[in-house]
């Protein structure tokens, strides 16, 4: 299929298949996306720093933990130090560039389980209903109720500091939002023709929520997932600020924040430059969010 | 602000018998969220991998010394027990004793509390008195450059790690330009020497008339209140665009223009006075989050507010301290939640 | 702008303390002394409960004790404070002490013996984590009314359960637990027979130049002048100590004058204070040693030419020349300097071919993966950090656990760490506070839960140098003792699993005019009476 036709089978007014007019909203959306400059700027460079994060060990000039002493807090551009060295003279570019893993991991990984925990128990209380949904709705309310930071830092202090313990205390704390949604969902859900018509054939619950609830309720839940991602980058950040993220010598990011500002007075860029990256990486985010929502909620467009 | 349950007009719009049921519900609800609040909170804080006894007792404790404070923690009964009695104690108003500072809880959040409450405060003084007008020049200049400055300001705001802003922002307008104060409430001269009234410095200061007091007090809050306040401002400005494009697009404001109404009338006296309630209940949950998420900027500006007297007992295992604390905050959030949905119920047209 | 308002302050202050003189260019009114400091581990004032740096700062202002040390000469150790004078039995088991007349609580109270045998039961009775000083000597809650009597008002005889070195005594009572609580005050503000525990914690009642007006805790401290202080009337009216937990933050308060002295300024921000006008820095040697030590529950950590090579593949020098700048010495033996005894060899340095071949002889000559719990502080993460990078290059990786003071602690105390990281400050000023942590531990199995001694928490069982440690206490001849300590160390230095690494030197930053400031040396804690500025 060469370009022009490609073109035409997604910009067709009469799509063929239910696939062919999914795709065609896609592409639809793209194109609307692809108009909005700052969510592109946004595009580009989290594309920049996958690849970033990718190719480390090729883009680092150094070992990101090699130290050395006698060549510590020197400035940027310092023999070939672009970002200059460190309080125990490590490389802050290639100690940077290892750290995308580290965000892009962790926001990977927080972005896969609080959705899942949220899915799990927003279906099943929307589907279940009663005293069940009760329950849930108010387990969830707890948990809304709770300052959300302080918590991380509970579970954390309970789970033993981390990389996978933040995570986990990040998606302990992010999940109600998304088991809200997946409930709404699933009220709308439930009640349809095509659920009733699968009941009678004699599915259980188990079966019609991981079989055909779940799958209607994930780009509701994608969407709002994405929205998200610069608040999860800065809340591991502020983790790691706290000394309760990712462990030395890991090169984490708000860690190095942390690390640098004791020299901050002096030797500004140990602690600025980490600060840039988390703020370069999260406005990304943020920038490519909000043109998404201008794309799926044309209401509140801003052209 | 007012109270809702005697406004005379509340009353009668909702006969009594409906009003009991809710109410009743609503502090039902609201018995169970905080008790499961205190429940969550506690088993985080026993299933913690940290011994409470050494936290009281430090280094070089004996066995035997161990042993006595186990039993007068009361460690050595089952975890139900344990937690009953701490409810118990809760619902007398008694949070127990702060390992860390020595003090009662109560005292300790007494103590802690005015300062968060005044940074959050002016906080969201700042929020609003920006947010509000630059979202609404967002909605009527749609597209414009002053719409496109909004959203950059406010997606400026959300990516910020305050942490570091706070850093940044210390060393620059205390560092170098010297423009306001360094961390803490007050100078160091100028400690106690207004009685304490409120808690809240700025409120003392004027109480007592002592302008040199509260200039200095002023001097230490800006700073922090403003990074804060900028944060608020990214959210109420975003909510306060989209509440009024939505009533720039109906129908009634299309009606009022072709009255030949002038735009300032329209503006002002239609469409933001419609938006005033969703407001209020935005400002509400913007006040809750700055509350509750003030604990990294009350660390840097070494703010003794209630966000960084829970994150220094958590990380030196005082339990006590950070159970009262916490349930303090959470209550204040549920609160908040209820009172912008009762705001919301009562004056929403559509709600009813 | 910023001048005009200090000065104001300033003019404030005078005007509130009853002074009118007010030296144009001063920061800090001249009565006043303002201290930036972490305090943030005070949690009570009482001396029989009080365990804790910045608390001992505030004790030893505030409480008079039996014995003390006068801080123009710290090395002169102990002299009389609210004893006169002192005798010894022929047994060696008895001490006379005779009060001294003159001294006046803040209260107005006089302070007699009656006042310091309470102080002293008060702290064995209450029985509270430093309680060990005295308790060492045999008293009991049970036997106190015996052996801690006061015959007269001017008179306090103490009964000891056998004969120790009269120094080791009288240095324990210059402990911040030694301190004379003001018997009367104390008494009617008990509760429930607590001996004024619960009042003393947040008011004090001592005979102190200071006494403390107001505490605010993670906040500040206020002291003001005792009035009845019957000393020589100090020179700083009032002291306020503020919590400033960054560096950064105390050395742009000191530059721009709104404190006095800043106590915890990282090596950078000592090295630009050093640069700057009407600014100085004074050294001070304290005693506390920074150290790490080896699980003997580990096969691999309990041999020992294992822990020779860690000890030579750890780079004393380059920490001591980097990030730790100034304010640690390398140091290798478990005496602190200054302390009798103290051993000034330092067999170790930072050597990998020498690492390596005590590796190369040891039974694990590939080495093997090692955890090192480190407590979540930036200086000692350095450390570990510089630990896993030099150990690494021997060949052994390793891991580092961090967590939280309590986590840390309770690994250790548990004995389930491989390697720990830590500090150690001495408890009292005499040699046994070390020696008997480092190099005594008579009984090594679980069931002991000897948790105080550190020799117990790595697991190192040494029945014959416990011996040699306990002959040394009740050694009366000076050289002798010394001698005895030097010897220990030797060997403590060649076998132990601790690899004591370093003593430090606290680094205080002030203003130019700001004299005498002395924060203690390795003995004792801040002694603010004697600035003057």
């Amino acid at each position: 299929m060469s370009d022009t036709s490609l073109r035409a089978w997604l910009l067709a007014d009469a799509p063929a298949s239910r696939a062919q007019a999914r795709a065609a909203a896609w592409y639809a959306g793209w194109l609307k996306l692809r108009g909005n400059t700052l969510a592109m700027a946004g595009l580009v460079v989290l594309v920049l720093l996958i690849l970033a994060a990718l190719l480390a060990p090729l883009l680092a000039t150094q070992d990101p933990f090699v130290q050395d002493l006698g060549a510590r807090l020197k400035p940027p551009g310092w023999e070939g130090h672009i970002f200059g060295t460190d309080s125990l003279g490590r490389d802050i570019w290639s100690r940077i560039v290892y750290g995308a893993r580290i965000s892009l991991y962790i926001v990977a990984l927080v972005a896969l389980v609080a959705p899942l925990l949220g899915l799990i128990i927003g279906t099943v209380a929307g589907y279940m209903g009663g005293i069940i949904d009760v329950a849930l709705m108010r387990f969830t309310d707890i948990f809304l109720a709770f300052p959300r930071l302080i918590l991380a830092l509970a579970f954390v202090a309970a789970l033993g500091a981390g990389i996978e313990n933040a995570v986990l205390a990040i998606s302990l704390t992010a999940w109600p939002p998304y088991a809200r949604i997946a409930r709404a969902e699933t009220l709308t859900i439930r009640n349809s023709d095509f659920i009733h018509a699968i009941k009678l054939q004699g599915a259980g619950p188990l079966r019609i929520i991981t079989r055909h609830v779940w799958p209607l309720c994930i780009s509701s839940l994608v969407i709002r997932v994405t929205l998200d991602m610069a608040g999860i980058i800065l809340t591991a950040a502020g983790l790691g600020f706290l000394g309760l993220g990712a462990q030395p010598p890991s090169p984490e990011w708000g860690a190095m924040v942390s690390e640098g500002r004791k020299y901050i007075l002096d030797y500004w860029w140990v602690a600025t430059i980490p600060g840039l990256a988390i703020f370069t990486i999260s406005l990304a985010f943020n920038l490519l969010g909000d043109g998404l929502r201008d794309v799926l909620d044309p209401k509140e467009a801003g052209q | 602000m007012a109270d809702l349950s005697q406004t005379p007009g509340g009353q009668r719009r909702l006969p009594v018998p409906r009003w009991l049921k809710k109410t009743a519900g609503t502090v039902l609800t609201v018995a169970v969220t905080l008790l499961g609040l205190l429940f969550v909170t506690f088993m985080i804080g026993r299933v913690m991998p940290i011994d409470p006894v050494l936290a009281v007792i430090g280094e070089r404790a004996t066995q035997a010394q161990y042993n006595e404070v186990f039993r007068e923690l009361g460690l050595d009964k089952p975890l139900i027990a344990q937690f009953a009695i701490y409810v118990n104690d809760v619902l007398h108003g008694d949070f127990g004793t702060s390992i860390r500072t020595g003090q009662q809880v109560s005292e300790d959040i007494a103590r802690v509390f005015p300062a968060t409450l005044e940074l959050a405060t002016l906080g969201t003084l700042i929020g609003v008195f920006i947010g509000v007008p630059l979202g609404v020049l967002a909605a009527v200049f749609r597209g414009r450059w002053i719409d496109q400055l909004a959203r950059l300001v406010g997606l400026v705001g959300y990516s910020m790690p305050i942490f570091w802003l706070g850093l940044v922002g210390l060393l620059i307008f205390y560092g170098i330009l010297g423009w306001v104060a360094g961390p803490g409430r007050l100078g160091v001269f100028y400690q106690g020497l207004v009685p304490t009234r409120t808690g809240l410095l700025l409120v003392d200061s004027l109480i007592a008339g002592d302008w040199t007091v509260f200039k200095d007090a002023f001097s230490h809050i800006i700073l922090p209140a403003s990074l804060l306040g900028y944060f608020s401002l990214a959210y109420i400005s975003r909510m306060t665009r989209s509440f009024m494009l939505e009533q720039l697009n109906s129908e009634y404001i299309t009606t009022a223009r072709v009255k030949g109404l002038s735009e300032w009338t329209v503006i002002w006296r239609h469409a933001f006075r419609n938006i005033r309630i969703q407001l209020i209940t935005v400002i509400a949950l913007a006040y809750a989050n700055l509350l509750e998420g003030s604990v990294l900027t009350e660390i840097i500006f070494a703010w003794p507010g209630i966000g960084q007297y829970i994150t220094t007992s958590l990380l030196a295992n005082d339990m006590n301290s950070v159970l009262g604390g916490t349930v303090v905050i959470g209550t204040i959030f549920v609160a908040l939640n209820i009172f912008s949905d009762l705001l919301y119920r009562f004056f929403d047209p559509r709600a009813k | 702008m910023k001048q005009s308002r200090s000065l104001r302050a300033a003019a404030l202050v005078a005007a509130l303390m009853g002074s009118a003189a007010l030296p144009a260019m001063a920061e800090t009114p001249p009565n006043m002394l303002v201290i930036a400091n972490r305090i943030d581990d005070i949690k009570t004032f009482d001396p029989a409960e009080s365990f804790e740096f910045a608390g001992a700062d505030v004790s030893r202002n505030v409480y008079e004790k039996l014995v003390n040390f006068d801080p123009l000469d710290l090395d002169a150790g102990f002299g009389p404070e609210l004893a006169e004078s002192w005798e010894i039995s022929e047994d060696g088991t008895e001490i006379t002490f005779t009060m001294a007349e003159g001294h006046v609580f803040a209260s107005g109270n006089p302070v007699t013996a009656k006042d310091a045998e309470f102080s002293l039961r008060r702290a064995v009775i209450l029985n509270k984590t430093p309680s060990f000083i005295l308790t060492q000597f045999g008293f009991t809650p049970e036997n106190v009314e015996e052996t801690i009597v006061a015959t007269d008002d001017s008179t306090l005889v103490i009964k000891l359960d056998q004969k120790y070195a009269v120094s080791f005594v009288l240095n324990c009572l210059t402990a911040t637990i030694g301190g004379i609580v003001d018997m009367e005050t104390a008494m009617a503000n008990e509760v429930d027979g607590d001996m004024g525990a619960e009042w003393l914690r947040t008011n004090t009642a001592g005979s102190g130049p200071y006494k403390v007006v107001d505490w605010k805790p993670n906040e500040s401290v206020l002291m003001d002048l005792n009035p009845n202080y019957g000393g020589e009337k100090p020179a700083m009216e009032r002291v306020i100590v503020q919590h400033i937990q960054e560096s950064a933050t105390q050395r742009l308060q000191l530059e721009r004058g709104d404190i006095d002295i800043a106590r915890n300024l990282s090596p950078e921000d000592i090295a630009s204070v050093k640069e700057t006008d009407g600014l100085k820095v004074v050294d001070e040697l304290k005693g506390r040693l920074m150290y790490f030590s080896a699980n003997q529950k580990n096969e691999m950590l309990s041999d020992p030419k294992v822990l020779e090579a860690l000890k030579w593949a750890t780079d004393y020098e380059g920490m001591a020349g980097s990030f730790l700048n100034g304010q640690y010495t390398v140091h290798q033996a478990f005496l602190p300097l200054t302390f009798l005894g103290a051993l000034q060899d330092k067999p170790y340095s930072f050597d990998l071919d020498k690492a390596k071949a005590a590796l190369a002889e040891s039974g694990f000559p590939d080495c093997g993966p090692i955890e090192i719990s480190v407590r979540e502080a930036q200086e000692r993460i350095d450390i570990a950090q510089s630990l896993q990078n030099t150990w690494g290059q021997l060949g052994c990786e390793a891991e580092l656990i961090v967590g939280t003071g309590a986590q840390t602690l309770d690994r250790y105390r548990a004995r389930e760490h491989d390697i720990y990281l830590g500090a150690w400050g001495p408890d009292y000023p005499d040699p046994n506070t070390n020696a008997g942590t480092f190099a005594y531990n008579p009984d090594n199995s679980d069931e002991a839960g000897a948790t105080g001694l550190l020799a117990w928490r790595n697991a190192w069982g040494i029945p014959e140098m416990s011996e040699e440690t306990l002959a040394a206490v009740t050694e009366n001849d000076t050289d002798t003792r010394r001698e005895m300590y030097l010897a220990i160390q030797k060997e403590h230095q060649q076998i132990s699993p601790f690899g004591i690494m370093f003593q430090q030197i606290e680094q205080h930053a002030m203003q130019e005019n700001v004299q005498d400031f002395i924060s203690g040396g390795a003995t004792t804690a801040a002694s603010y009476w004697v600035v003057t500025k």
